[in-house]
């Protein structure tokens, strides 16, 4: 079986993956005891009766529950969310529009976290048993027992009311309206904070499983050879073990996606990041049920997506792989 | 000499974490003696730096005692953490016990269904569920288990399929017992100690959750805790960070010692699996 077959073969079954968490929140806001619409509509009373009647039509509430099932998947496979009432506009739109900040959250955090952590780790592993690898490990240790939102607020006390070098708030300058390299700048500004919480805590994640993977690897045979044939020790580091070392860590990527993604809800809470995070808090707070079920279902496919990509690249880094397993 | 006990008790970090972790505990317990008022109770005036002597670790906008909250919400972090990991593996053993013997398309089917669990992830998750059943220390505990298992499940059943095949477990099947009596006798005591650390580990991670969810104002209303101490200081960050220091200090503390007490019972009951020295 070639690439694209195994690609087609494991989107095919993303696909059924994302489905079946449509079912899950389907399910989950109709088991719940109580009328689903005034579940759906919020417990705030702010909505009229019409729009409940409405609501009802809409979901086939009077339809048989297989029905009703089969109503909101034929909405999920053509995109469609549903609405939200708060804010008047399709679900998948309003969650389009705040995609973007939340991928450049997501993606940057990732990238330093993988590029720090696995420095970290690799220096921790050659430099084994000192106090270089004793520092490492303890900072790694602290950075996981510690609440994203709280680094976060303790870095906004720290770097933004005390020493006044990053801004608190939000993805651009409100009072300023920049345009082109200073928007980018001010952008980057911005994020600097929240991408660097967020990327800690894999930030110690990596660092400990690069350690790990390297120590592993550097007692395997084919590196007592390479050291026999007299290779430089940071040769040896570079092109033997640190290569081999890394395929672990492309898995723990593809497994920490989920995790990463949930903590944004927090991070971008903290920090008025304007993405599908703060959406979230924002949509928690209105009681905008459908909203929250909408970022549920496509943060589920961000998932997904993510894990196709770390399989693929996965089969590319290590041609042992078989893509038809 | 090796016996997983003297192993465990041989790591002195794991040693000081449990007894760190015996001191929360007993805080926790008696929290009720320490500060025997409600920790929702004005008892000085507000925004009291903390001191030695006046309030510890000062006092909040209303004047309730920080150090209190503390106290209290101890009971809640690990009643929360102790609860839902319970279910968590009462869940998670059930499914992966049976998917890991049976096989097939029992597996299959489990399977399939615990990939769709943990492909979401699992924040969200929790927040829906929550925010749908209403916020409550039920719910928290239902939202948190109902995320975690799914880690567990995939444990148990890699253990069960290495552990049907041995010989002793195939007597006892030639011997006729039924499977639940083979899984539940002969298998799981054999898979305990993967699992004993995984769960040491998830406490910590459900505290953390926890932490998180009454931080976006998801906790149980009539019960403080470290998350909501921190997300009702939030907006005072500038005015009184003692508010919001403290409980974070006292989650880090105690998520650390648990992560090391797991990391000591794994390298106590997988000897084999310590890194070995070079």
């Amino acid at each position: 079986m070639n690439r694209l077959s195994y690609l087609i073969g494991r989107l095919v079954k993303g696909v059924f993956v994302i489905l079946a968490i449509g079912v899950l929140a389907f399910l989950v806001i109709r088991l719940v005891p109580g009328d689903p619409v005034a579940v759906i509509a919020g417990k705030s009373g702010a909505v009229d009766a019409e729009y409940m009647d409405n609501l009802r039509q809409k979901l086939g509430l009077d339809q048989p529950l297989v029905v009703q099932l089969g109503i909101f998947l034929k909405g999920l496979v053509q995109g469609d969310l549903g609405q939200s009432y708060r804010q008047g506009a399709p679900v998948s739109a309003i969650i389009l529009e705040r995609l973007p900040a939340t991928l450049l959250l997501t993606l940057s955090a990732s990238a330093i976290s993988i590029l720090l952590g696995v420095l970290a780790g690799a220096m921790a592993a050659r430099r084994r048993g000192t106090w270089a690898d004793s520092a490492i490990g303890t900072l790694a240790l602290l950075f996981y027992a510690t609440p994203l939102f709280w680094m976060g607020l303790m870095a906004i006390l720290l770097f933004s009311l005390v020493l006044g070098w990053f801004p608190a708030f939000g993805m651009v300058s409100a009072d300023m309206r920049y345009e082109g390299i200073r928007h980018v700048l001010d952008v980057l500004h911005h994020l600097i904070m929240p991408m660097t919480i967020l990327g800690l805590f894999y930030m110690a994640v990596y660092a400990r499983l690069t350690r790990a993977s390297m120590l592993e690897v550097s007692e395997m045979d084919f590196v007592r050879t390479a050291r026999a044939k007299g290779l430089p020790e940071s040769y040896i580091t570079r092109r033997h073990i640190l290569r081999n070392a890394l395929l672990p860590i492309i898995t723990f990527a593809g497994i920490q996606a989920g995790h990463l993604i949930g903590g944004t809800v927090l991070i971008e809470t903290v920090f008025g990041w304007p993405g599908i995070g703060r959406l979230a808090f924002d949509s928690l707070l209105q009681r905008d049920y459908p909203v929250l079920l909408g970022i549920f279902i496509v943060t589920s496919a961000m998932v997904v997506i993510f894990n196709i990509l770390t399989d693929l690249l996965y089969t590319l880094v290590d041609p042992r792989i078989e893509v038809n397993k | 000499m090796n016996s997983p006990l003297s192993l465990f008790f041989g790591n002195r970090a794991a040693v000081i974490a449990l007894a760190c972790l015996a001191v929360i505990t007993l805080l926790a317990l008696g929290a009720s003696l320490i500060y025997p008022q409600s920790p929702w109770k004005m008892v000085g005036a507000p925004f009291q730096p903390p001191a030695w002597g006046g309030h510890l670790m000062g006092t909040d906008m209303l004047g309730r005692d920080i150090a209190a909250g503390l106290v209290h919400g101890a009971r809640v972090s690990l009643l929360i953490g102790l609860v839902s990991t319970a279910i968590a593996l009462l869940i998670g053993v059930g499914i992966g016990a049976v998917a890991g013997y049976f096989g097939g398309l029992v597996d299959d089917i489990l399977m399939r269904f615990t990939e769709v669990f943990q492909t979401i992830p699992s924040l969200i998750f929790a927040i829906v569920l929550v925010a749908i059943m209403g916020p409550s220390i039920n719910s928290i505990v239902i939202a948190i288990s109902v995320v975690s298992w799914p880690s567990v499940s995939r444990l148990v059943r890699a253990e069960f399929m290495t552990l049907r095949r041995r010989e002793y477990v195939e007597s006892s099947q030639v011997l006729g017992l039924p499977g639940w009596r083979i899984m539940l006798t002969d298998i799981l005591p054999n898979a305990m100690a993967p699992v004993i650390v995984t769960a040491t580990l998830m406490v910590a991670t459900a505290i953390l959750m926890e932490s998180g969810l009454s931080f976006l104002g998801l906790g149980d209303p009539d019960m403080i805790s470290w998350g909501y101490q921190i997300g009702a200081a939030r907006t005072m960050l500038r005015a009184a960070w003692w508010m919001s220091f403290f409980p974070g200090v006292a989650i880090i503390i105690t998520v650390l010692c648990l992560n090391l007490v797991g990391e000591g019972l794994s390298d106590a009951l997988n000897p084999n699996l310590k890194r070995k020295k070079p």
